[in-house]
Parts: C-alpha cells; sequence; structure tokens
C-alpha cells in the first residue's frame, strides 16, 4: 500500500500552482463534495469522538450536569480500583490464551484447506461458518452446550472424563469456557488471512525445498512457517486488539461473573459509564486499555515484524 | 521379454513380475502409493473431524428447534427429535409478540448501513483514487489512522452525541454513526486505483460530468468490491450487539440479536425458544455468506483487515 491514494506525483506547491486552473478547481470541489459525507460521519464519531473521549477523561460528567474538571483524579481513582485489577488481570488471561490458541488454529486450519482435496470448497465454506455467526447467537448456543446437563458434560462423560461440571457457574472454569467459545469463533477469519499469504508463496520455493530432500513437516517448519511470520504479526496484533476489548460474550453469558472471574474491562467501561452514569470516569478506564493496547502492539512489532521479498 | 515385464508391471500383479531388481523398485512404489494413500485418508479425517467440530453446535440448534423444553433439556441428551413440527417456530412468533419487529428493525437498520456505505465509500473511494484535490493524501492518511482507535474509546462519545441530537432509542441513533465506514472507503480506494484510467477518460472526452462517469463508468467496474463491501456492512449491523446495547431502551425499538438475549432474560428457562430463535439470526447472514462467499475471502485478503 502507497501513502499517496491517487499515484501521481505532485507537491504541495505544484498542486496550488496548478490549482489556479478553473479545471482544477472544479475537480478539487468535486473532490471535497465526494469525500464529505464520509468526512463528516468519521469526523463526528471517530475523530471529535476521539478527542472528546480523552477531554472526559479529565472530567466528571454525568450527561444532565456540565462537566466539571477533575484532572488526573480519573487516573488515579483507576490505580487503587481493585475492580480494574481484576478485570486486567482477567484480560491478560483471556489475551494470553486466546491468541497463541487462534493464530495457531487458524495456521493448522489454513493448511489443511489449501490441500488438495475434493469438496475444498465446502470445507472452507464450513470452517467459516462460526465466524459469520453474531456474538449473540454462538454466546445463547454456548451457553446452552455449557449447561451442567448440557451436550458438552455429555460428551465429557462419553469419554469417561470429570462431566459433572458447571462451566459458566464456577469462577475458575467460568473464564477458560468463554476463551474455547471465543477462540472457535475467530480462528476460522483468522483462517483467511492465512490462506492468501500461503496462496502468496511461489511453488519454486516448495520445490526448492524438495529438492533439498526435505521432508513435509521440515518444509513446514522451516520454509512455510518463516514466509508466514509478516502474516503471524498481523493475526498477533489484530488478534490481541480484538481479545483485550471483549465484551459481548461476557455480558450475554456472565455477567462478569461468577465472583468478577470474568470481569472484563469494557464490561466494567460499560457499568460504569452506562450504568452508574460515570462517563468520565468510564472513559478514563477506557483510554487506560488504549495505552495498553498499544504498548502491546509496539513490544509485539519489535519481535514480530518482519519484511519478506520472494 | 520386455514387453511382458512392462505389462506386469502395468497390471500392478507382483506375484508374477519376474526379476529381483523389478521386484524391489515395484514393492517401493507400490508402498509409497499405500502411504500417500494413507497421507490421504489422513488429511480427510482431519478436514471432516474439523467440520464437524464447527458445525456440530449448529446441527445441536436445529435439532433441538424441533423439540419440547423438557427434551431440550433432558439427560443424556438425544440428537434426533422425537418428532417433527414446526410448533417452536410458530411459538417465537407468538409468545414474544415483539419478535417480528426486531427482525424488521434488524433488516431495516443493516439496510440504510449497506445502502448508504456502499454510496457514500465508493464515492469517497474514487474521489480519493482519483480527483486531485489540495490535502488529499493527508485526509487519506489521517482516515486510515482512524483504525488504530479502538471501538470502545469512541464508545462513550458516540452515545453522548446521539444522546445531544436526540437521537437515543431510535433507528436513525442506531444507524447514523455507521452511515460510512473506515473500512469501506480503504477497500474502494484500493480497488479503484487498479482499474486503467481509460475509460474515464473516454467518458470525459464524451462530455460526461464526474458524478456521470463515477455512475456510468466506475461503479460497474466496482461491481465484485461492492458486493464485498455490501457483505461486510450487512455482516456489521445485523451481528452488532454493544452499539445497539447502548443506544436502544425500548423492547420494541431492539435489533434482533438485541431482542435474542431479552428473550433469553425474559424467558430464562425457555431454552427451545431461545434457539430456534437464534436460528433466524444465523440463516439470513449463512444465506448471504453461501451466495457471496467468494467476496468474502476476496475483501479479507484484499484488506487484511476486518470489516
Amino acid at each position: 500500500m502507497r501513502a499517496s491514494p491517487g499515484g501521481r506525483p505532485g507537491t504541495m506547491w505544484s498542486r496550488m500552482a496548478a490549482g489556479l486552473r478553473k479545471e482544477s478547481v472544479s475537480e478539487a470541489i468535486t473532490g471535497y463534495l465526494f469525500v464529505s459525507p464520509f468526512l463528516v460521519t468519521i469526523g463526528t464519531f471517530i475523530f471529535f469522538a476521539a478527542v472528546y473521549a480523552f477531554y472526559l477523561s479529565f472530567h466528571k460528567y454525568d450527561l444532565f450536569s456540565p462537566p466539571k474538571f477533575v484532572g488526573l483524579a480519573n487516573y488515579r481513582k483507576l490505580l487503587t480500583n481493585t475492580d480494574f485489577r481484576i478485570a486486567l488481570r482477567n484480560v491478560a488471561v483471556y489475551t494470553a490464551g486466546v491468541v497463541p490458541t487462534q493464530t495457531a488454529v487458524a495456521i493448522a486450519l489454513a493448511v489443511l484447506a489449501n490441500q488438495k482435496l475434493k469438496l475444498r470448497g465446502f470445507f472452507r465454506s464450513a470452517y467459516y461458518v462460526p465466524c459469520i455467526t453474531s456474538s449473540v447467537a454462538s454466546s445463547l448456543i454456548f451457553m446452552w452446550l455449557y449447561y451442567k446437563q448440557g451436550i458438552i458434560n455429555y460428551i465429557l462423560s462419553l469419554l469417561r472424563l470429570p462431566s459433572n461440571i458447571d462451566w459458566l457457574g464456577n469462577p475458575s472454569t467460568a473464564l477458560p469456557a468463554i476463551m474455547t467459545l471465543v477462540t472457535w469463533t475467530t480462528s476460522a477469519y483468522f483462517m483467511v488471512v492465512f490462506l492468501a499469504a500461503l496462496q502468496d508463496i511461489p511453488t519454486s520455493v516448495y520445490e526448492a525445498s524438495k529438492i533439498d530432500g526435505a521432508s513435509g513437516w521440515q518444509t513446514f517448519w522451516h520454509v512455510t512457517l518463516p514466509l508466514l511470520r509478516p502474516s503471524i504479526f498481523l493475526v498477533v496484533v489484530l488478534g490481541t486488539i480484538g481479545c483485550m476489548q471483549v465484551f459481548d460474550q461476557v455480558y450475554i453469558m456472565t455477567r462478569g461473573g461468577p465472583l468478577k472471574s470474568t470481569m472484563s474491562i469494557v464490561y466494567l467501561v460499560y457499568t460504569e459509564a452506562f450504568g452508574d452514569l460515570k462517563f468520565g470516569y468510564g472513559a478514563a478506564m477506557a483510554f487506560a486499555l488504549f495505552a495498553v493496547i498499544f504498548v502491546l502492539t509496539l513490544i509485539q512489532r519489535k519481535y514480530l515484524d518482519i519484511k519478506i521479498e520472494y | 521379454m520386455r514387453m511382458m515385464l512392462l505389462n506386469v508391471r502395468a497390471s500392478g500383479d507382483g506375484a508374477a513380475a519376474g526379476g529381483a531388481l523389478l521386484m524391489g523398485a515395484h514393492s517401493r512404489r507400490r508402498w509409497h502409493a499405500v502411504a500417500r494413500q494413507g497421507g490421504v485418508v489422513a488429511i480427510y479425517v482431519v478436514a471432516i473431524a474439523v467440520t464437524i467440530v464447527t458445525l456440530a453446535p449448529f446441527a445441536f440448534t436445529i435439532s433441538a428447534s424441533f423439540k419440547t423444553l423438557s427434551e431440550v433439556l433432558e439427560w443424556p441428551p438425544s440428537f434426533i427429535p422425537s418428532r417433527l413440527t414446526l410448533d417452536n417456530y410458530r411459538a417465537v412468533w407468538t409468545v414474544s409478540p415483539l419478535f417480528p419487529r426486531w427482525l424488521l428493525n434488524s433488516a431495516l437498520a443493516s439496510a440504510i448501513t449497506v445502502v448508504t456505505n456502499v454510496f457514500f465509500c465508493s464515492l469517497a473511494g474514487y474521489a480519493f483514487a482519483r480527483l486531485r484535490f489540495p490535502g488529499r493524501d493527508a485526509i487519506f492518511l489521517a482516515t486510515l489512522g482512524t483504525l488504530m482507535i479502538p471501538g470502545q474509546i469512541t464508545l462513550i462519545p458516540r452515545y453522548i452525541i446521539v444522546h445531544r441530537l436526540g437521537l437515543v432509542d431510535s433507528l436513525a441513533g442506531l444507524v447514523l454513526p455507521d452511515v460510512a465506514r473506515v473500512f469501506g472507503v480503504f477497500l474502494m480506494v484500493q480497488f479503484i486505483k487498479a482499474i486503467p484510467k481509460e475509460l474515464e477518460e473516454a467518458a470525459k472526452i464524451d462530455g460526461c460530468s464526474r458524478f456521470g462517469t463515477y455512475v456510468h463508468v466506475v461503479l460497474p467496474l466496482c461491481r465484485p468490491v461492492l458486493a464485498a463491501l455490501t457483505i461486510f456492512t450487512f455482516q456489521g449491523t445485523w451481528n452488532d450487539f454493544t452499539w445497539p446495547l447502548i443506544v436502544l431502551n425500548s423492547p420494541e425499538n431492539f435489533t434482533l440479536a438485541l431482542g435474542l438475549n431479552y428473550l433469553r432474560g425474559q424467558y430464562y428457562t425457555f431454552w427451545h425458544l431461545v434457539l430456534t430463535g437464534s436460528l433466524f439470526n444465523i440463516i439470513p447472514m449463512l444465506i448471504i455468506f453461501l451466495l457471496f462467499q467468494r467476496y468474502f475471502v476476496q475483501g479479507i485478503s484484499m484488506s487484511g483487515l476486518k470489516g
């Protein structure tokens, strides 16, 4: 992707000189007109919203009385808030579990879906179906599957494994249960990213590996996987950003419980802002999470990002 | 003699083959073939096992949609329902009288965001890719930068803005922040840049206005990317939960996704109806996916980003 969307070279000065021509003026007006509905929308709901959220994070605001400046009080309150600490810990466990699992599953699915199989189209579609299912539908279905006398416990009992588990009602199993559901829904999305990357690898690379006498496993480990590194970086970054913001499944399945074991940061933002009308405090919490995500992305970039040229 | 040996090899009859050398090569090749077949079988076994894992929850849900409440919750669970009636499908509409409203609200919200995104994003994409105006590149880069802002940051201000506009708890408030998405413009710019310019120049010579060129030349060429944009926008609105949860208060204004969660809260133990209702959320999306699935893949691989 290039920075310049038009692809035509032109400095600010040459464009301003060209701007004197009548033709260019009408082109510029048309251009502004064409981008205006889009710009007004994202200008309001993204640019202004982000700045406004930052402003609010230094204020006390309940929607009805005017915002009151409180300095860093909201942020200072976060440091002593035990719920925030619990939520941060839950989200860390959640992300550390889901991101590596879904990335590994996605690579495995992509390699599988890239094999020359009959019905390959069918398999690819079947793997993608969890991904197009809404968070509500998948959460409701899994609530029922996780039920104490539900199908998951039944399957475990058939395998002679511990099966009398109240998955979502037990503080030690509720978070892993949600992590499993999310891995099930999102892996196929990232499979598509890896599938596209696998198809970009020239066959000559595999041929060279074959001539060198590498086995299938060796080829995967020493040739394919290193070439997938840019995609792995992308998937890990996007996965981390998504995981840190987990909300829907928590809200629908457990409401943060039992005993706050599934309480996430966005769930806390939701209850503070829309439950207790502490909009300034909620905004500060959201920015604290943003800071964490930002630092994690920088770290991942340092250790994972790499450019590949064939 | 040579002919005969070749025939033997070709027929694959190992016992009849003469000569130790030939025998060795033959059985080795046969072993390779068996191993390769074994490998192929293993791959199919894994592929089918994964299919079961991804589809089984839906199969269980479809099965449950034909069961009575007691059957849905019985132990041990049965896979095949004892009867095949559409009672649950009827009950979902009658037990919860708002169910048709939720479906309608979801359909309306999705249709509106699809139309506005297709129109506004393609228009802006065309301008960013083709027209020259001061500040264009800077504006485009700035909009790309917003992809780094997590959605939860803008959630609170979005609500406050919509509240100020007096649009809380309305369809307008639900769709307004999503009438044009950054992802859509990004997708359009990438696609339009790859189209050869000659056709547009020809249209210009024929006296077509810029808007005319966009409508008559650019849009028809963009059909595949517009299909992808349609699907991603539909999926985004149809499946969304967080924003509707925040902006909508009265049950009659709920979308289906929100309504399903409400249904579960109202009739906590009516799992047969909750599961049947969730199929109404899944199936329209599934149909659109099956009809246009190649655009799904195209859209993701074109951008490497989620819509």
